[in-house]
């Protein structure tokens, strides 16, 4: 709630509608990495606007989730730069390690694999974004080390 | 070794922060800026520097200045357009995560010249990392006196704050960038009224790039003429080239404007040439919504004379020969790559981009996705290629904001200059089943 004061801090008193997707961002960690509409609706009360205002902005922002994901996110970059250096290999590799598709959760709740548009790391490709981390330069030796690490992290 | 004005300093290991910033001359046009010129002084030095929005458009960024209405005594607010998100550019992003200091110099310096007294940051959502390194900096300047009340006792005060956005790349476009600030979907406005006149909160507002936003701090240190002098024509100063694709040496480079796209290619100060021995087939030199070149056409001019990396010279010949120098995002394809494959892949972003507000961008984006994954995997038949030619035709211009043009122009230059491998394709389906297939020179059919 500190943190949510100093945001609407930022702007002006009768705009705090602002602070819409800031506060989106801390509750879908806060929440489990995704929203529902309870928690849609606590943000639309602590905004003062209505819950449909959340709603249509977390429907039309790629980064907020309506459906459940698992406990780490795997968004690899599929836009063309990245696919010259590799990251259509990349991705395959991570489908057939997890035995999922892009978009689905592995059976543990573990793992989603996500295929996301360009993440500004296009000279550093292939590479993916777990939480607020970049890894590039990707190769399947650096992913077996990242999805080992990551699973001994939130086991 | 060209002038660097931006990234000078970058390899210095302490530039991120304020004393080390400080020590390699930064915030010295805050103190020239706020303590011997007036706003109008600072704006006038921009406009004599020549220099040009950095985020694509290319706009004169003290004539855009020189638009913000200032008969009002509504707040007034500069926004600084760090979503970067056009495929191909990362720029804006080496320059903030390095060098926070000099983008937060940039935006006292520049909202003291257009009077704002609060200014804010819009940095797309993927780069939370970047957010943080810039809220560090910019409580290091709070502690410095650099922003707050009474700035350096001149009696200006200045607010800066940082706002993520959340994964659309739509929110690039300055009028969807405001929409999203306010807390809404990054659905773009109509214009006019423009930003300048009712932009954020409804008041006068100016979006700029962080890269221009950078500019202004050599232009303010050493005088907008000095900054003219680099350059060619009505491109002056340096540019951020983000270099990726088939290249030796992918990175940020800062070039002077008017260096060959050749040098630029095969310099060893640059790209360092294509790997494995390969050729290059083609290039996109500002990001994926600009006109793809074909080898034929990137290093001459319809004239005979070299192609050079200004604004004049990537456009020269307009589409049937040309391209744009847009954001910088260069990305470099070699004799392997196929270009129904990368088409279809930057269709795709599109269609998944498109905001949805206008029938033909959102329809248009979609059904291009479609034809051109037909095409790709083998299932497409010869008049697809018509049909694409149309659906890109009757999208460009007919949107409320640019995206539309952004979706067409990729399609359109495609076939314009390779429609032999998109015939290719359909000719022989069971070649390019495999996502790794060459197209084969030797099967190379009449251009129809």
């Amino acid at each position: 709630m500190v943190e949510v004061s100093r945001l609407l801090s930022h702007y002006p008193a009768d705009r705090q509608k602002s602070a819409l997707l800031p506060v989106l961002h801390i509750a879908q960690k806060e929440f489990g990495g995704w929203l529902n509409a309870e928690s849609m609706d606590y943000v639309a009360r602590l905004l003062h606007i209505h819950p449909i205002e959340v709603y249509e902005v977390a429907t039309f922002y790629s980064m907020f989730h309506t459906e459940p994901v698992g406990k780490v996110l795997i968004e690899v970059c599929q836009t063309g730069p990245c696919c010259l250096n590799g990251a259509e290999r990349i991705i395959s590799y991570i489908e057939k390690k997890l035995n999922i598709k892009v978009g689905e959760t592995t059976r543990d709740g573990m793992f989603t694999l996500k295929g996301v548009e360009c993440l500004g790391a296009c000279g550093y490709a292939p590479m993916f974004q777990i939480g607020e981390t970049f890894y590039e330069h990707l190769t399947e030796e650096k992913v077996d080390a990242i999805l080992a690490d990551m699973r001994s992290k939130n086991s | 070794m060209g002038r660097k004005l931006l990234l000078e300093h970058i390899d210095k290991p302490d530039i991120n922060t304020m004393e080390g910033y400080i020590r390699h001359g930064g915030y010295r046009s805050l103190e020239k800026a706020l303590k011997t010129m007036t706003p109008d002084a600072v704006t006038e030095e921009v406009k004599k520097s020549g220099l040009r929005g950095r985020g694509g458009a290319g706009f004169p960024t003290g004539m855009k200045w020189s638009f913000l209405d200032k008969s009002t005594d509504k707040p007034r607010y500069l926004l600084c357009n760090a979503d970067e998100s056009e495929p191909g550019t990362f720029k804006d992003r080496l320059l903030m995560e390095k060098i926070p200091h000099l983008l937060i110099e940039g935006m006292i310096v520049s909202s003291y010249a257009l009077g704002c007294r609060t200014s804010y940051i819009y940095i797309r959502g993927e780069y939370m990392f970047i957010l943080r390194i810039l809220e560090k900096a910019i409580a290091e300047a709070y502690a410095k006196g650099f922003l707050g009340n009474n700035i350096l006792g001149t009696g200006y005060s200045l607010d800066l704050h940082v706002h993520p956005g959340a994964g659309a790349y739509i929110c690039g476009e300055e009028t969807a960038l405001i929409e999203s600030l306010e807390g809404k979907r990054g659905n773009p406005r109509i214009k006019p009224p423009f930003p300048a006149i009712a932009g954020l909160y409804n008041c006068p507002t100016i979006v700029n790039n962080v890269e221009s936003i950078a500019a202004v701090v050599p232009i303010v240190n050493d005088g907008g003429e000095e900054y003219a002098k680099i350059g060619i024509g009505k491109s002056t100063g340096t540019k951020l080239i983000s270099a990726s694709g088939n290249i030796n040496k992918p990175g940020v480079y800062e070039i002077e404007m008017g260096i060959s796209v050749e040098e630029f290619i095969y310099s060893d100060e640059y790209c360092g040439g294509i790997p494995n021995g390969l050729d290059i087939k083609a290039c996109v030199p500002g990001g994926s919504s600009v006109p793809i070149l074909p080898k034929q056409l990137l290093f001459k001019q319809s004239d005979g004379s070299p192609r050079l990396m200004t604004y004049e010279s990537l456009s020269e010949g307009g589409f049937a020969t040309g391209s744009m120098l847009g954001s910088g995002g260069f990305i470099v394809f070699d004799e392997k790559a196929c270009i129904v494959r990368n088409t279809w892949n930057f269709a795709r972003f599109y269609h998944h981009e498109s905001c949805g507000q206008c029938s033909p961008c959102r329809e248009g984006t979609g059904w291009m996705e479609r034809v051109l994954h037909n095409i790709e995997y083998g299932h497409g038949k010869m008049e697809d290629i018509d049909l694409l030619w149309d659906i890109q035709r009757k999208i460009e211009g007919n949107t409320i904001c640019p995206l539309g043009d952004a979706a067409a122009w990729p399609v359109a230059a495609a076939i314009r200059h390779f429609r032999h491998e998109f015939e290719y394709h359909v000719k022989y389906p069971h070649r390019v089943f495999d996502a790794d297939h060459v197209y084969q020179p030797e099967m190379k059919m009449q251009t129809v």
